[in-house]
């Protein structure tokens, strides 16, 4: 089987971002890993980044020479986990619901 | 709005050794965890551990487990099982997903004891069935005795890489090399010597550059490193193996602490951006503790000393303990904690706990 292409790698599983694609954004002047992730949905999948998020910021150290001290992880909003939006969206034992 | 005393996010050596520690001051504690069982990582390490006897020292992960679960369920904790934290609010209230419900339960004091996500590595072709993490490897292996493969190569050499090879050769399995990206090998001599006695080659500054394979993986393709993490082209090497396990270091799942407000600092030696935190594993939030790998990536036995630490100061806070009390009780954790971060391994970890808690500190 031919080698896959560096450029090619899928870097965020969940979105199937590859990259070429987070490469591209940086070139379109993304400098945090939200900025990658508004243009490129890394980050955004089932998992919210877990496997992506340090490969983004490596990505964007390499590219950017920015340290990766101060490359910020994305803003991190509830839910955390994948959860059921019915469940969510669902009374609790006041009768409030979070997706009100 | 359901409310406790203490709650405690994460059911792992941290998490069990403060609900514990808390719990026999008389405080009320809820123990909450994702999975089916309490424990964390530690069912998976059936290896023994090293250190003092107070450390556990030849007990292995497994036991110290049934041990920690056997007193959280004599001392009244109420564990919550099954249980998804997805956010954290003002006043100290959690958004738990439980038994399909959604509820929300307020706390006097926090702790996040979420521990940690394995680091990946993109290659070409590690999308491929067969490159898996060192973690899910001990899930097959350790806990559900089914192999992953047959031929392993084994990416990284720190404790982690080094321990899962070793349980990968005693479970059946070969192990053709393990690849360390440094001039020299991550973890403890006494964990590369078991393997090296085995015959399995550790080669240092050499990496993974390529999986390849028809729909799974079926040859691994290395590379050596040069002195500045360059790749010398003409030293590839190709390994037949129908496993590639990546065995790269943790990251902190710290989360909750961002979304609650604490503040970090990037302590690479710890595994990234860590929460400060105090002596008393109280971060910059009020009320809000961290502890075990969510604090700084170390080891289990670590781990649970930082949760008795916690454990003793939210007991403190709420006026379960005295202040004297209290100092006499930490003060044997703290020396055993030291005794933990000395040597070359620990002592580096040591510098970047202090660095950590002489912020929170001058605050």
């Amino acid at each position: 089987m031919s080698p896959e292409p560096e450029d090619e790698v899928i870097i965020c599983r969940c979105e199937e971002v590859s990259r070429k694609e987070i490469l591209e954004a940086i070139a379109e002047g993304a400098r945090t890993v939200n900025e990658v992730k508004m243009r490129t949905r890394a980050g955004m999948g089932l998992c919210q980044g877990k496997t992506c998020r340090r490969l983004v910021s490596r990505i964007l150290a390499e590219q950017t020479g920015q340290p990766m001290g101060e490359i910020a992880p994305a803003t991190f909003r509830p839910p955390v986990r994948p959860v059921p939006i019915g469940v969510l969206a669902s009374k609790d034992d006041e009768g409030q619901s979070d997706a009100s | 709005m359901r409310e406790t005393e203490f709650a405690i996010v994460g059911a792992g050596p941290a998490g069990l050794s403060a609900a514990i520690e808390a719990a026999r001051a008389g405080v009320q504690v809820t123990l909450i965890d994702e999975n089916d069982k309490p424990g964390g990582q530690l069912f998976k390490q059936i290896h023994k551990f090293f250190g003092s006897k107070e450390h556990y020292a030849g007990v292995r992960g497994i036991d110290i487990g049934v041990q920690l679960l056997h007193e959280v369920e004599t001392c009244g904790v109420e564990v919550m099982l099954n249980a998804v934290v997805w956010g954290i609010f003002a006043d100290h209230t959690l958004g738990i997903i439980h038994d399909h419900k959604n509820l929300h339960l307020k706390a006097k004091k926090i702790l996040l004891a979420t521990g940690a996500s394995e680091n990946a590595l993109a290659f070409p072709g590690w999308t491929l069935p067969g490159v898996m993490g060192a973690g899910a490897i001990q899930t097959l292996v350790n806990i559900h005795r089914v192999l992953p493969g047959r031929r392993v190569l084994m990416v990284g050499s720190g404790n982690v890489g080094l321990i899962v090879s070793y349980q990968l050769l005693q479970a059946g399995a070969e192990v053709v090399a393990v690849l360390e990206a440094m001039p020299k090998i991550g973890g403890y001599g006494v964990h590369a010597s078991k393997l090296r006695r085995h015959g399995v080659p550790i080669l240092t500054s050499t990496t993974i550059k390529e999986a390849r394979g028809k729909g799974k993986v079926e040859e691994a393709i290395t590379i050596g490193l040069d002195e500045h993490w360059r790749e010398i082209p003409g030293t590839e090497k190709a390994y037949q193996v129908d496993v590639i396990c990546l065995a790269l270091g943790l990251t902190p799942l710290s989360e909750l602490a961002w979304m609650a407000g604490c503040q970090f600092d990037y302590i690479p030696q710890l595994g990234g951006h860590i929460p400060v935190h105090d002596a008393n594993m109280e971060t910059t939030v009020n009320g809000i503790y961290v502890a075990g790998d969510v604090s700084g990536i170390e080891e289990a036995s670590t781990a649970m000393e930082e949760g008795k630490l916690a454990g003793i100061a939210v007991a403190e806070a709420l006026g379960y303990l005295s202040a004297a009390e209290a100092a006499c009780k930490k003060e044997v954790v703290l020396r055993r904690l030291d005794e933990l971060r000395s040597g070359p391994f620990g002592g580096v970890r040591k510098q970047a706990k202090e660095q950590l808690h002489q912020q929170r500190c001058s605050q």
